[in-house]
């Protein structure tokens, strides 16, 4: 049987790719979430009930962690101008055919916990109700902020929405 | 169409995340097929979530970079030291208790195929200061798996920083006639100890521990199903033991 710490090792791939995405891309910082979150996780494993879901515990940890950092961020006003409404962004550079930056960057102008329940539903393919117990709120809450998420996405793409979101593909 | 339920904009979404059931699902795509308005909503959706998977899943084969390797944090010192000496109490008293357990024959396979070319190989790589190992531990995931691929069995690298061993690599090397892996760890003072690991004509029996000395080098070596370890060093025989039965221990996890 495998011990823990190497079903750990197994989900730091996963954790790094929620991590970069959600932090904007920033390699450096979203490493840095990924090992504060291994660091707290090991501290802890006695704590995790080996029946429970490792993989919702350890997104439970860095989302912790992504809130305290945002928490503090936002006492020294990084956040404080985050737009509430997302006016339609410029169009994309015609030669760049996968539109995806223009999506990176929709995303990253996104509320931080809209964000964070697009990416863990779209990008993580967890369950409603796992995001719901990884984040704390009702499953009401999280399908009603991931239909908000999406609705600005589209809005924020759009302009030509048809057009550029056929090519993401 | 009418529906025992209307269809619903949390469906939509629902229905992209794959999270109906199939009942629901069949309802939502008979929905779909006759609103375009709502299927190209749907197509939307579908593109935001692929595009993210296009964006982001570069990440899930990237290399890891060092700092993020698990290993257990060393306990604190008296912890450790108790540890410690449960682990010599405990491991003189198995020790001696399972040294019958390997009958004869077997004995004589273990040290002619494992306990010597262990040692052998231990003599040639510990003192060596260019090149002690062939893949350093700051690529251990990768050593793990390499090594566990031309073994073809799964093996793993034990965690002996308990007792103030660091991982320094590992290596692939020819036995008789067969291959072996072999991990080596130092002690901050440089004192360095190897695990040579390799399957025999022994498979599939198990065995407890038993101790070979020769020319300064001491060996602890046991058979756990397939595979045979050797544990080497040139330190006290108590402190060799503590540390194969962490081997042992951790290996059993």
């Amino acid at each position: 049987m495998q011990s823990i710490e190497q079903q750990v090792v197994e989900h730091i791939p996963r954790l790094r790719r929620y991590a970069r995405a959600l932090l904007r891309g920033d390699v450096a910082a979203a490493d840095d979430l990924v090992q504060d979150c291994l660091e707290r996780a090991l501290s802890r494993l006695r704590l995790w009930r080996r029946d429970s879901d490792l993989r919702a515990w350890l997104f439970t940890i860095m989302h912790n962690l992504y809130v305290n950092r945002l928490r503090r961020a936002d006492s020294q006003s990084t956040f404080s101008s985050m737009p509430e409404e997302i006016e339609s962004l410029a169009a994309p550079p015609a030669a760049d055919p996968m539109c995806l930056p223009e999506l990176e960057r929709a995303c990253s102008l996104l509320q931080p916990d809209q964000r964070e329940i697009l990416l863990l539903v779209a990008l993580e393919g967890l369950s409603y109700r796992q995001v719901a117990t990884i984040l704390g709120v009702p499953e009401g809450t999280v399908m009603s902020r991931l239909a908000r998420a999406r609705e600005r996405l589209r809005r924020a793409l759009e302009g030509d929405a048809d057009v550029t979101l056929r090519r993401i593909k | 169409m009418s529906y025992r339920t209307p269809i619903t904009e949390a469906d939509l979404h629902a229905y992209v995340d794959g999270q109906l059931s199939p009942a629901r699902r069949q309802e939502v795509e008979e929905y779909l097929a006759e609103s375009p308005e709502a299927a190209a909503q749907v197509k939307h959706y579908r593109d935001i979530n692929q595009g993210l998977h296009a964006l982001y899943d570069p990440v899930l084969s990237e290399p890891l970079p060092p700092q993020l390797s698990v290993t257990p944090r060393p306990r604190r010192w008296p912890v450790r030291v108790a540890a410690a000496l449960g682990w010599v109490t405990l491991g003189a008293v198995l020790g001696w208790a399972l040294k019958p357990a390997v009958v004869p024959d077997m004995e004589s396979a273990l040290r002619a195929q494992l306990v010597q070319p262990a040692a052998f190989a231990h003599r040639v790589f510990a003192v060596e200061k260019l090149h002690p190992v062939e893949v350093t531990a700051a690529d251990e995931q990768h050593l793990i798996k390499w090594l566990s691929r031309r073994l073809d069995t799964p093996i793993k690298a034990p965690s002996l920083t308990g007792q103030g061993y660091a991982l320094v690599g590992g290596r692939l090397l020819p036995s008789t006639d067969r291959m072996a892996a072999q991990f080596m760890y130092q002690k901050q003072n440089g004192q360095r100890i190897t695990l040579y690991i390799r399957r025999g004509v022994w498979s599939n029996a198990t065995s407890g521990f038993s101790y070979l000395h020769e020319d300064g080098v001491g060996t602890f070596y046991w058979v756990d199903g397939p595979l045979g370890y050797a544990l080497s060093g040139d330190v006290e025989q108590p402190e060799l033991l503590a540390l194969a039965h962490t081997v042992y221990q951790s290996l059993a996890d």
